[in-house]
């Protein structure tokens, strides 16, 4: 048993109704009970679908246990197919209906259903969402790409071609994306021969098969699916995750290794290279950033934070335990012990002793973040309604490293504007409320002194004023820990340099 | 799945219910844990359950409303299921972690869950064991929240009963109480206080109290009033306890409230002219405020999803008071006893639903494509996408809508959608 406050992750077949609701054609019947029906609201309220997912639940009661559940599965299964005639059926248990032990994938073929069921096997109490969805985005891979032999399609002529594997309902930006990725493979020459699971129906899945290669956007997703083509169809799947624009140069070059072709000058470079060397930025040099998200994109972002914005990564991990040997690999890249915790509180607990400046996390992160102070900016699912903004906002290519540069950077000091507070702070018309616009009113707020157990001295609290407000309040919990740990019992003018200079790494 | 159509004769309304078995839309009874812990400040709910529960908690509680919450999750996990861990040993271990962490707890529930009643786990036995055990002043007790035993409301029901057994005893010769049993918000508590002092009615007390640690007592001499309507399984018990509940519609709207109100006068002999004195400032209030949604909203079509158990009463206000015609009112429990009275005064003709099937009712719905839907979030945009304005029930639940003073507030809930789209132009 594990205490769970909040959860990075929802239970596995969570992730298979993201499979299901990106997909075209497929229906989902699902053994569980009436309450995880809330599931629906995740995909009609966090990302505003104008359509339910495509899912059935059977909403079994107290009174049908030991009686009739697997009746109650069959009539269910059958009144979905005959309402929503999908291409195919995907039929699996609930974390409750795992207990009973109904069989859904025996009850639902013993229908004689005109169209393919497609059973998935999800332990709920072993597994979570994104290893649900991998595991039912290979079994419908497996079903219906593997009903054609290896050989016997030809494969498109001329013009190379890929699959895109990986983007899905409620996924973290997959739908901005896709969309920078059919652009950069288009510059290439590289022709699409199906995306999944977005927008593919089991019919598209059957030509899998076609193209020469996979292009993996998220390996949580699409690896377990991507091996098993590379097994069966020897299609070579791509490795780099082109968020950046080092990654994005990188994963150009293997989509072009692997199409065979020259990859072409960079004809849509980002703005991020000259925005990091202009001088404003120069103020960026060195912040230590945490980093925590899922594993594809918290080692893409320490990456990007390390090379193109010249941060200094203290701290990266993941909630992917699946992944955690890459990101245990990564971490060592960046001299940092990698962070394996699907407990917020793990995370929140190094947060607070690395102090960083800034967290690039997730929404869970950007609480802990306001809690302690430090800015934040968001870079991977748990989704939250904020992650589906109006605009196009993605991760990946050029676009999405300007993203980057703008998303992460804004939630810091502009730099320019750093030195001019400091150099008006005591001009009276500027006053101590003023902070940077964009920052509205936020920054106003004290932060709470560490404890009553260190005094100041008059002329350490006069010297303390002397401090840009828009940092006092940093420089004063700093100090007030500094003494406390050195049983310091007043702070004195000396104290607070000593302080400043020990916190000065 | 059968189309079970049953007439069934509801008591002082000749009405026929349709009742469905299908896909229930409809949360499960943890989600009132949501707003049951900020209601109760010093009472921790532990979910014994799976990630499904945990994700549901969250879901439900939206923007994670973050710091430490007071409630949280025990999953059980493989080595629980297998054997391999003895679960109430486990149990035992969360428990101590859990109440090392937050000193601050001074009742905690463990709320039963689907899997946890699958498996057998017996949290009634937990409980007393832990209550024992546990630290010092700290209460243990258990209800079920689970899917396959509540519907979203009903958890509510299941908590607030559970507290029942723990209520001290009134006096032998307490004076006669009044208790008003359901959670409401603050400011709700507070104005009911004062039109039952101004009617003389007293002493007043609330079940849940806004702490656990301060249950009121409970006897013969106590008169309990419903706030909300689904609330059986409490009103059962606090009879079992000797109470005497009264009945009324549920105080909601300008009519609703007085009717509420009166049903107590009555039982407690308030003369007519005090009665009136004390409720006629408060009643035009809210019929003023009421009446400045009636334009919008008279003569509009309205279909109910059932969710909260609250829909009939809602219907009843806004057919009464704001003129509105509901064709179909959906809930997923209909207490017949406890809603006679709000059945009464529902208008004839309306077409009343419990249970679900959800695909038959959209396809009921689109047919008589009402003005105005009041569904759970996972049906409202679809709905909205298809054209049809919607309101969220769930804010019915969150939102402060009984009483005299928030019965405009409550109307505004309803006009609100229809204002939107009347002012969009894109
Ligand atoms: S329906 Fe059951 S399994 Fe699902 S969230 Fe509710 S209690 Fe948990
Ligand atoms: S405050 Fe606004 S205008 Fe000024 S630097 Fe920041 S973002 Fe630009």
């Amino acid at each position: 048993m594990q205490l769970a406050l909040w959860t990075y992750e929802g239970p596995p077949h969570v992730g298979a109704m993201r499979v299901a609701a990106a997909m075209e054609g497929v229906h989902y019947v699902l053994h569980a009970p009436q309450g995880d029906t809330y599931a629906d609201l995740l995909f009609t309220m966090i990302e505003r679908s104008g359509k339910r997912p495509p899912v059935t639940y059977t909403t079994f009661q107290a009174r049908d246990l030991g009686g009739d559940t697997a009746e109650l599965f069959k009539a269910t299964a059958l009144d979905a197919w005959e309402r929503f005639r999908p291409q195919a059926l995907l039929v699996g248990s609930s974390c409750t209906a795992e207990l009973i032990q109904d069989d859904p994938g025996g009850l639902a073929r013993a229908l004689g259903l005109p169209v393919p069921v497609v059973p998935v096997e999800l332990p709920a109490y072993q597994k979570k969402e994104n290893w649900g969805a991998a595991e039912t985005f290979y079994q419908l891979v497996r079903a219906f790409a593997g009903s054609r032999g290896a050989d016997d399609a030809p494969r498109t002529g001329g013009k190379p071609s890929c699959n895109i594997l990986g983007p899905t309902a409620l996924g973290f930006r997959h739908r901005d994306d896709l969309i920078e990725v059919r652009a950069m493979l288009d510059r290439l020459g590289v022709a699409v021969n199906v995306v999944a699971p977005l927008g593919a129906s089991p019919a598209d899945l059957t030509r899998l098969g076609e193209a020469d290669f996979n292009v993996v956007l998220y390996p949580e997703v699409a690896g377990q699916a991507a091996r098993w083509l590379e097994r069966n169809f020897r299609q070579p799947a791509t490795r780099t995750v082109p968020i950046g624009v080092g990654a994005t140069r990188d994963f150009m070059a293997e989509v072009a290794a692997l199409a065979g072709i020259d990859a072409p000058p960079d004809e849509d470079p980002s703005r991020l290279p000259w925005y990091s060397r202009s001088v404003d930025s120069t103020y960026l040099t060195g912040k230590r950033v945490f980093v925590f998200g899922d594993a594809t994109h918290a080692v893409a972002a320490a990456r990007v934070a390390r090379d193109e914005l010249g941060f200094a990564v203290v701290g990266l991990g993941t909630y992917s335990r699946e992944f955690a040997r890459e990101v245990r690999e990564a971490a060592r890249g960046h001299g940092v012990e990698a962070l394996i915790a699907d407990d917020y509180l793990d995370v929140e607990q190094q947060i607070a002793e690395l102090r960083p400046d800034l967290v690039l996390g997730t929404q869970m992160e950007r609480h802990v973040a306001k809690k302690h102070g430090i800015p934040c900016a968001v870079i991977s699912a748990p989704v939250h309604v904020q992650d589906f903004p109006a605009r196009h906002s993605p991760q990946m290519g050029a676009e999405g490293a300007n993203v980057l540069f703008d998303t992460w950077v804004h939630p810091l000091m502009m730099g320019l504007e750093e030195h001019l507070l400091g150099m008006f702070r005591d001009d009276p018309e500027f006053g101590e409320g003023a902070a940077p616009s964009h920052l509205g009113a936020a920054v106003e707020a004290p932060l709470p002194a560490v404890g009553d157990a260190v005094g100041w001295a008059a002329d350490a609290e006069q010297e303390l004023r002397k401090i840009p407000f828009f940092v006092r309040g940093k420089a004063r919990r700093n100090t007030e820990r500094f003494a406390l740990e050195r049983g310091v019992g007043t702070i004195t003018v000396e104290t607070l340099y000593d302080a400043k200079a020990h916190y000065a790494r | 799945m059968s189309a079970a159509a049953t007439a069934l004769r509801a008591p002082g309304a000749e009405r026929p219910v349709l009742r469905e078995r299908g896909q229930r839309e409809v949360f499960c009874g943890l989600t009132g844990i949501v707003w049951l812990h900020r209601k109760m400040r010093d009472a921790f709910f532990l979910v014994v359950g799976s990630r499904t529960c945990a994700h549901l908690l969250q879901s439900a509680a939206g923007v994670m409303i973050f710091a430490e919450p007071r409630f949280a999750t025990a999953i059980i996990d493989e080595r629980d299921l297998a054997g391999m861990a003895d679960a109430n040993a486990e149990l035992d271990r969360v428990v101590a972690r859990l109440l090392e962490r937050r000193p601050d707890i001074g009742l905690l529930f463990l709320v039963g869950s689907c899997p946890s009643e699958v498996i057998k786990l017996d949290l009634a036995r937990a409980a007393k064991r832990l209550d024992r055990t546990a630290s010092p002043g700290v209460r243990v007790l258990h209800y079920s929240g689970s899917g396959i035993e509540t519907t979203f409301t009903q958890g509510e029901d299941a908590c607030l009963a559970a507290l029942v057994p723990e209520m001290p005893a009134e006096a032998p010769e307490a004076p006669r109480s009044l208790l008003v049993v359901g959670a409401l918000a603050e400011v709700v508590e507070d104005q009911m206080r004062r039109v039952f002092a101004a009617l003389g009615i007293g002493p007043v007390r609330f079940l849940p109290p806004r702490l656990a640690a301060e249950l009121p007592p409970v006897g013969p001499r106590t008169d309990f009033l419903l706030a909300q309507p689904f609330l059986a399984e409490t009103a059962r018990v606090l009879e079992e306890r000797g109470a005497t509940r009264i009945g009324a519609p549920f105080p909601l709207g300008a009519e609703g409230t007085t009717l509420w109100l009166r049903a107590a006068a009555d039982a407690w002999g308030v003369p007519p002219a005090r009665f009136r004195e004390a409720t006629a400032a408060g009643e035009k209030r809210a019929r003023e405020a009421v009446g400045r949604h009636r334009a919008a909203l008279a003569g509009q079509r309205v279909f109910f999803f059932p969710d909260s158990q609250l829909e009939i009463p809602m219907a009843r206000f806004l057919a009464r008071e704001l003129g509105m015609e509901p064709i179909e009112v959906g809930t997923p429990y209909l207490h017949r006893q406890h809603l006679a009275e709000e059945l009464e005064l529902l208008p004839a003709g309306t077409a009343l639903s419990e249970g679900q099937h959800v695909e038959r009712q959209l396809d009921r719905c689109r047919a008589a494509k009402p003005d105005l839907v009041v569904c759970g979030l996972g049906l409202a945009n679809p709905l909205e996408a298809e054209g049809i304005a919607t309101k969220w029930s769930i804010e019915l639940v969150f939102t402060p809508v009984q009483g005299y003073d928030q019965a405009g507030d409550l109307a505004a809930l309803f006009t609100r959608p229809l204002d939107r789209r009347a002012r969009l132009r894109v």
